[in-house]
């Protein structure tokens, strides 16, 4: 480039001050995690004599044993697990067989049909919780998994985006099959569904992300200590944060909740990141 | 459509013998079983729920009660509730400190990570990972950060001497430390939706302004930043739908106090449909919602509509 020498130096210095200020910014998001790191290794009443403590020796794993211990957690992740699994196993399916519908068949009422199902997708959840809320206490759904599970299944999301990546095969693959007279569900299954794996993969991790975090519906469905989902039961335990007491185990408990998703994340990197964008964008 | 039925049905138990071409992609009622299962969830647990919140919100109703018909009543009690005029300015004020930052910081991001280094790879999936976690780790962390004595701002403040900001109690500061999380949760998305804005401007456009020794100021001002316009208002649009549901960071970090200054939409929802068991005024607050959030999706899809003009 024929750029002057004042110019290069402007440039460097530009540079500088860029680097700086994403250093800055990576700074922010990263020391309050380490902070909570440092916190859950440390004894209480060490922390609550001078907190500058964190910073050096003794650590301790007391607050973790202490957090494994305590039954409820384990039975709240496995709640978790349940209720994202499932819901993730119903999307999946559901969406498919829709999008496979939507996509390449055609029956009385499709394209207005799919109109209504692209509305979904502008409705928030806020303006259907309590309707929804009265029908699941007169079902009594409350404090089941079908009740966690369900609402999830309503979501327009999915089927709208295997509607697209079905549309995006290429006619001549099914429509052969199609004329030899296959059945339908036989062509959906052989043929098509094989070739949707990624979206299968994007739609399936950003549904169990979802689940996982929802916390709106499990707090008012979900009332019950035993039926409590890892997000709102770690918010239960929060309530007597105010008297800082065990404060480590608490930032334990921490850790504990937000260390698996991240490994997850980090190795699904490339599908989360594509998955949730997606989303938004649509 | 009749006769083609009856040519497939006559045709089908012959197996192994091609049937004459018909039109395969004509509309048949069997073909409804594929989306029939989908449709069952979406009109039982969306539809039906909508409208029947809405009829709800006409409604004196609890629980298990339908009650009785009360006509607007409820949204006239709304409009004369303090409290809820309250947390529809504290929601407008929440959009407003948190929707053009999370735009132009990830706007600044996408800009510096948007090149094939390690570092920046590296520095990306750092800014995305906040939003992997769920709302009930990020306002603990955060309110570790703000927490008095042992909180991470009280302990850099004390190096100094000084007495750090109280972000949680403060009634002037309480909604912008919630903001500082919601920002420190939500930054990857808008960064990721630029850096895959800024994927798509061809390259040449930059060679071409090279060679015209246009500057660095010049190039942004002239070719990026009119190339993602479009994007910008995309984030602006998502971002003031994802803001305007706020809940969780408010309910576990400041239960909408000090004097409901902290209280979103959202919020004053959850508490007047569950736990005061108003449900008639909590649906009338929750169409409220629906018609600002209906807004901002409605300019969501008119920005998007016209996708191919612009790439």
């Amino acid at each position: 480039m024929s750029a002057s020498a004042t110019s290069i130096k402007g440039r460097a210095f530009g540079d500088r001050v860029l680097l700086a200020l994403v250093i800055l910014l990576s700074i922010i998001m990263i020391a309050p995690v380490l902070w909570v790191i440092g916190l859950s290794l440390k004894e209480n009443a060490e922390l609550m004599a001078n907190p500058n403590s964190v910073f050096h020796a003794p650590y301790t794993l007391k607050n973790y044993i202490n957090t494994i211990g305590t039954s409820s957690v384990f039975r709240w992740v496995l709640n978790s697990i349940i209720v994202s699994g499932g819901l993730t196993l119903g999307t999946l399916i559901l969406s498919s067989l829709a999008g496979y519908g939507f996509a390449r068949l055609n029956f009385p009422g499709r394209n207005i049909l799919f109109v209504i199902v692209l509305f979904g997708l502008a409705v928030p959840e806020q303006a259907v919780l309590v309707a929804r809320h009265q029908i699941f206490s007169m079902l009594k759904f409350h404090n089941t998994y079908h009740g966690l599970i369900l609402p999830g299944l309503s979501a327009s999301f999915g089927v709208f985006l295997m509607t697209q990546y079905f549309r995006a095969i290429p006619k001549e693959l099914d429509e052969a099959a199609m004329l030899d007279n296959a059945s339908r569900f036989r062509i959906f299954w052989k043929v098509l569904l094989p070739l949707t794996v990624p979206a299968q993969a994007t739609l399936g991790i950003f549904t169990f992300l979802g689940a996982w975090n929802d916390y709106f519906w499990p707090l008012i469905s979900a009332t019950k200590k035993d039926m409590f989902t890892l997000t709102v039961g770690m918010a239960s335990t929060q309530t007597n944060f105010a008297q800082s007491e065990g404060i480590g185990f608490l930032m334990a408990q921490a850790v504990f909740a937000g260390a698996p998703i991240l490994i997850i994340y980090l190795f699904f990197q490339k599908y989360i990141v594509t998955a949730v964008s997606g989303a938004a964008v649509r | 459509m009749a006769d083609q039925l009856t040519i497939r049905e006559t045709a089908a138990p012959a197996a192994g013998v091609r049937v004459p071409s018909v039109n395969i992609y004509a509309p048949q009622w069997r073909n409804f079983v594929f989306v029939a299962p989908f449709l069952f969830f979406f009109t039982t647990l969306l539809i039906f729920p909508l409208f029947w919140g809405m009829w709800l919100s006409v409604h004196k109703a609890d629980t298990f009660s339908t009650g009785r018909f009360v006509g607007l009543d409820n949204y006239v009690r709304l409009f004369h509730d303090k409290v809820f005029l309250q947390s529809v300015w504290n929601t407008f004020y929440f959009v407003l400190l948190t929707v053009p930052t999370l735009a132009l910081i990830g706007l600044f991001l996408a800009l510096c990570l948007n090149r094939r280094t390690r570092t920046a790879a590296v520095l990306r999936t750092l800014f995305f990972s906040s939003s992997v976690l769920s709302v009930t780790i990020v306002t603990l962390i955060w309110r570790i950060v703000y927490i008095p004595n042992v909180g991470l701002l009280s302990t850099i403040y004390g190096w100094f001497g000084a007495t750090a900001p109280a972000f949680i109690s403060d009634p002037s500061l309480a909604m912008i430390g919630i903001a500082i999380a919601t920002i420190w949760w939500c930054i990857g998305l808008p960064m990721m939706l630029f850096l895959s804005a800024l994927q798509q401007i061809p390259q040449d456009i930059y060679e071409a302004a090279a060679l015209d020794n246009a500057n660095r100021w010049q190039t942004l001002r002239s070719i990026t930043l009119p190339s993602i316009k479009r994007t910008f208002i995309l984030v602006i649009i998502i971002q003031i739908v994802l803001q305007f549901q706020l809940f969780g960071q408010a309910w576990l970090m400041t239960r909408g106090g000090p004097n409901n200054l902290t209280k979103p939409i959202v919020l004053y929802i959850y508490e007047t449909a569950f736990r005061r068991w108003d449900l008639g005024m909590g649906a009338a607050a929750s169409e409220i919602l629906f018609v600002l959030i209906l807004i901002a999706a409605m300019a969501q899809y008119l920005v998007t509509r016209n996708k191919g003009d612009q790439a």
